[in-house]
C-alpha cells in the first residue's frame, strides 16, 4: 500500500474501471495465468512431501485471507481464528456424516454456519470501536474449544471426529494428488472473490472504516454493518478452510488449535502484509515453511556442539513458537507492510535497474 | 446443598479474586498510561515466579533476599521491554501494538518452557504451612498471606496514584498526553515507569501464586483471566479492575460449586468467566466503572 508498483510509461488510466482493474497490464495477467497453469502441473511433478506443504499453504492461506479482511482491511483483530477454523472443520464433518449432504456442499455450508456462529461472538464487539473485538474473540476461542471437548454428539468430545473423503458426483477423490485440485479451486475462488470484493463499494467502505471511522460514518457508511460484515467474512473463510482441512486430514481433533494457532494465523497476515491479498499467500507460505526449515536446520545440526548445548531437537516446538513470535515483532517494527511491500520494492528495483530513481 | 464446600470455595474465590484484581490492576495501569492492551501480562507473572524460584532453589538465597532481587529484576525488565519493543511502536496503529504484545507473550511463554521445561515445579517452603481456624473453617496460612499481600499492594497502588508526584504525573499522562508533556512531564519515562510498576506488581502476584500452587506455565492463564476482570470493571478504571477481579474469582468458584453439585459438566469454572465476558460486552460494554467513550466531531 505504501508504494504503488511502477507502471510502464504511457500507461495512463482514463476511467475508474481501468484504475481498479485486477491486472494493470496484459503482461501481469499472462504471468498470473501462466502461474496458475504451472501450479496445475504440481501434482505430477512434486513429491508427496512438497505437495502436502502446498496443500497446507492453500488451506491456511484461505483462513489467513479471511483474517486479512478483518485485520488488514477493516482494522480489527481476532485472536479466535483457530477456533472458527476448527468449528468449520467439525461442522463440515458433522454435516457430511449425519445428513444426506455430500461433502461438495458440506464445505460451503460449513463456511456459512461458521460465519453465523462467528456473528454471535462478533456482534456485541462490532457495535463498539477499538479493541473490544479482540477480547470478544479471545472469549470465543476458549468457549468454542471448551464446547468441542464437551459436545460428544457434535465433535466426538475427547475422541477425534471422522470426516469423509471429498467426492464429486459419486467419484471419490483419494490422496494428496487429487485433493490438491480441490484446494487449488477453493484458493483461486476465494482469492478472486476477495480481490473483487475490494474493488466494489463494500470493499472500499471497509477500508474507509479502517482508515478513519468517523469520516467514514459521516460519509454515510454504516459502521456496525461493515464491521459485522468483515467479521462474518473472516469467520466464513476460516470455516471454509477448516472444512477443507477436515476432508483432507479425514480426522478432526481439538489438538493444536489453541490460542497459539490463532496467533500463527495473525503472523501469516502480518508477515504477508496487512491489507495485501497476494501478500497473504506469501505470508502463509513463509509461516508454513518456517517450521519445516527449522526442522531441516536442526536435523542438519544434529549431533553437533550447538545441538548438544541447547538440546535443539527436544525443544523444537518451543523454538518454533519463539521464532514465530520474534518474527512477528521484527516485522511489525521494521517491515510493517510485510512481504508484499518487500516484493514490490524488489520488482521496482529490477524495473529501474541500474538507476534507482 | 453442601455448605461446607460452598464456603470453602467462596474463601478460595476471595483469595483468587484478589489476585486477579492485582493482576487486572497492573494490566489497567499499562492500558491507562500507555493505551496498550497487554496480552503478555500473564507472562510477566510467570517470569517473576520463575526468577524467584531460580534464586531460591538454584542459588539457595533466603526468601527475604530473593524477593527484593526478583522485584528489582522485574522493574528493570519492565523498563527494558518498554524501551526495546514498545517504544518503536509509539504512533503505530493500535492493532500493531496489540499484536506486538501478543507476539511477546508467545516468545516469553515458549522461552520459559525451553529453559525450565513443561512440568510444574514446587516452590520452596517460604512459610510454615499450617491452617488457621477461623469461624469453624480451616484456612491455610498461605491463603491468608496471599490475601494480605494483595490488599497491601492495592493500598500501595492507591497511595501511589493519589499522593505521590509520580502517580499524579502518570494520571495526567493518562488523561491527556500532550497537555501532560507541556506541563513538563516526561511522557517517555512515564511509559517506562508504567511498564516497570506493572511488571513488578505482576511479579509479586506471580510469586504469591507460585508459593500456593507451585510454578508452571499454567500461571500465565492469570493473564487471560485479566480480560474478563478488566472488562467487567471497565477497561480504564483501576478500582474497577480490583472489583472485577474479585467478582470473577468468586464467580469461578461458584461455577465450580454449581458444576460439581448439580451440573457435572466438568471444567465449567475455566470457561465461566468468558461467558460472562461476552454477556458484559453485550449489555454493558464499558463495564461497571469505565468511562463511556463519547467523541466530539
Amino acid at each position: 500500500m505504501a508504494t504503488p508498483s511502477i507502471i510502464p510509461a504511457g500507461d495512463f488510466r482514463t476511467s475508474y474501471a481501468a484504475d481498479t482493474t485486477i491486472f494493470p497490464t496484459p503482461m501481469s495477467r499472462n504471468a498470473a495465468l501462466a502461474g496458475i497453469v504451472l501450479v496445475c502441473f504440481a501434482p505430477l511433478l512434486l513429491s508427496e512431501y512438497w505437495l502436502s506443504i502446498l496443500i497446507q499453504i492453500g488451506i491456511y492461506g484461505i483462513a489467513a485471507l479471511g483474517l486479512n479482511i478483518l485485520v488488514g482491511f477493516t482494522g480489527q483483530i481476532s485472536i479466535g481464528h483457530a477456533a472458527f477454523f476448527l468449528l468449520g472443520a467439525f461442522t463440515s464433518a458433522y454435516i457430511s456424516n449425519t445428513l444426506p449432504i455430500p461433502v461438495f456442499f458440506a464445505i460451503p455450508l460449513a463456511g456459512l454456519l461458521t460465519a453465523l456462529i462467528g456473528l454471535v461472538f462478533g456482534l456485541p464487539a462490532a457495535r463498539l470501536k477499538g479493541l473490544y473485538l479482540v477480547i470478544a474473540t479471545l472469549a470465543a476461542q476458549y468457549i468454542l474449544l471448551d464446547f468441542f471437548s464437551r459436545a460428544e454428539w457434535f465433535s466426538g468430545g475427547s475422541v477425534p471426529a471422522m470426516a469423509q473423503p471429498f467426492s464429486l458426483f459419486g467419484y471419490v477423490l483419494r490422496g494428496d494428488r487429487q485433493y490438491f485440485y480441490v484446494v487449488l479451486a477453493y484458493v483461486l475462488a476465494s482469492y478472486l472473490l476477495v480481490t473483487n470484493l475490494m474493488r466494489t463499494r463494500d470493499g472500499r467502505a471497509l477500508v474507509a472504516v479502517r482508515d478513519h471511522y468517523l469520516s467514514a460514518e459521516i460519509m454515510g457508511i454504516n459502521l456496525t454493518k461493515y464491521r459485522t460484515l468483515s467479521f462474518g467474512l473472516a469467520a466464513f473463510f476460516a470455516g471454509i478452510a477448516g472444512a477443507l482441512y477436515a476432508h483432507y486430514q479425514l480426522v478432526v481433533s481439538n489438538e493444536g488449535f489453541g490460542i497459539e494457532r490463532s496467533i500463527i494465523f495473525l503472523a501469516m497476515v502480518i508477515i504477508g502484509g496487512t491489507g495485501s491479498i497476494m501478500g497473504t499467500l506469501m505470508g502463509t507460505a513463509f509461516v508454513v515453511l518456517l517450521p519445516e526449515s527449522m526442522e531441516w536446520l536442526s536435523a542438519g545440526l544434529k549431533g553437533s556442539a550447538i545441538d548438544r548445548a541447547l538440546s535443539l531437537n527436544n525443544n523444537l516446538t518451543f523454538l518454533r513458537e519463539i521464532a514465530i513470535g520474534v518474527i512477528i515483532i521484527l516485522f511489525l517494527i521494521f517491515e510493517p507492510d510485510g512481504l508484499a511491500h518487500r516484493w514490490r520494492q524488489i520488482k521496482t528495483y529490477w524495473k529501474l535497474y541500474p538507476f534507482s530513481h | 446443598m453442601n455448605s461446607q464446600l460452598l464456603i470453602q470455595l467462596l474463601v478460595n474465590g476471595l483469595v483468587v479474586g484478589t489476585l486477579y484484581g492485582v493482576v487486572a490492576m497492573s494490566f489497567v495501569l499499562i492500558y491507562k498510561a500507555t493505551q496498550v492492551v497487554n496480552f503478555a501480562q500473564g507472562e510477566l507473572l510467570l517470569i517473576g515466579a520463575w526468577v524467584c524460584w531460580t534464586l531460591l532453589t538454584k542459588y539457595q538465597v533466603p526468601f527475604y533476599v530473593g524477593m527484593p532481587i526478583t522485584l528489582a529484576f522485574m522493574f528493570c525488565f519492565g523498563i527494558a521491554v518498554q524501551i526495546v519493543v514498545l517504544r518503536p511502536m509509539i504512533g503505530e496503529p493500535i492493532i500493531s501494538v496489540i499484536m506486538v504484545t501478543i507476539a511477546l507473550s508467545t516468545v516469553f511463554q515458549a522461552a520459559l518452557k525451553w529453559i525450565y521445561g513443561v512440568s510444574p515445579q514446587p516452590f520452596p517452603r517460604v512459610f510454615e504451612s499450617q491452617s488457621v481456624s477461623f469461624a469453624g473453617l480451616q484456612i491455610q496460612t498461605v491463603y491468608v498471606m496471599s490475601l494480605v499481600v494483595s490488599v497491601a499492594m492495592m493500598i500501595g497502588m492507591a497511595w501511589f496514584f493519589k499522593v505521590s508526584k509520580y502517580g499524579l504525573a502518570m494520571r495526567a499522562t493518562a488523561f491527556n498526553q500532550q497537555v501532560a508533556q507541556s506541563l513538563g512531564i516526561s511522557v517517555k519515562s512515564v511509559f517506562a515507569m508504567a511498564w516497570a510498576i506493572s511488571a513488578t506488581v505482576s511479579a509479586v502476584a506471580g510469586v504469591v501464586v507460585a508459593v500456593v500452587n507451585g510454578v508452571s506455565s499454567g500461571l500465565s492463564t492469570y493473564g487471560i483471566k485479566v480480560f474478563p476482570a478488566a472488562i467487567l470493571g471497565g477497561l480504564d478504571s483501576i478500582g474497577g479492575a480490583v472489583v472485577g477481579g474479585l467478582i470473577i474469582g468468586l464467580l469461578e468458584n461458584v461455577a465450580q460449586y454449581v458444576d460439581s453439585e448439580y451440573l457435572h459438566w466438568g471444567n465449567l469454572y475455566e470457561v465461566a468467566p468468558f461467558y460472562v465476558l461476552i454477556i458484559i460486552l453485550m449489555i454493558k460494554p464499558y463495564g461497571l466503572f469505565g468511562t463511556k467513550d463519547i467523541e466530539r466531531i
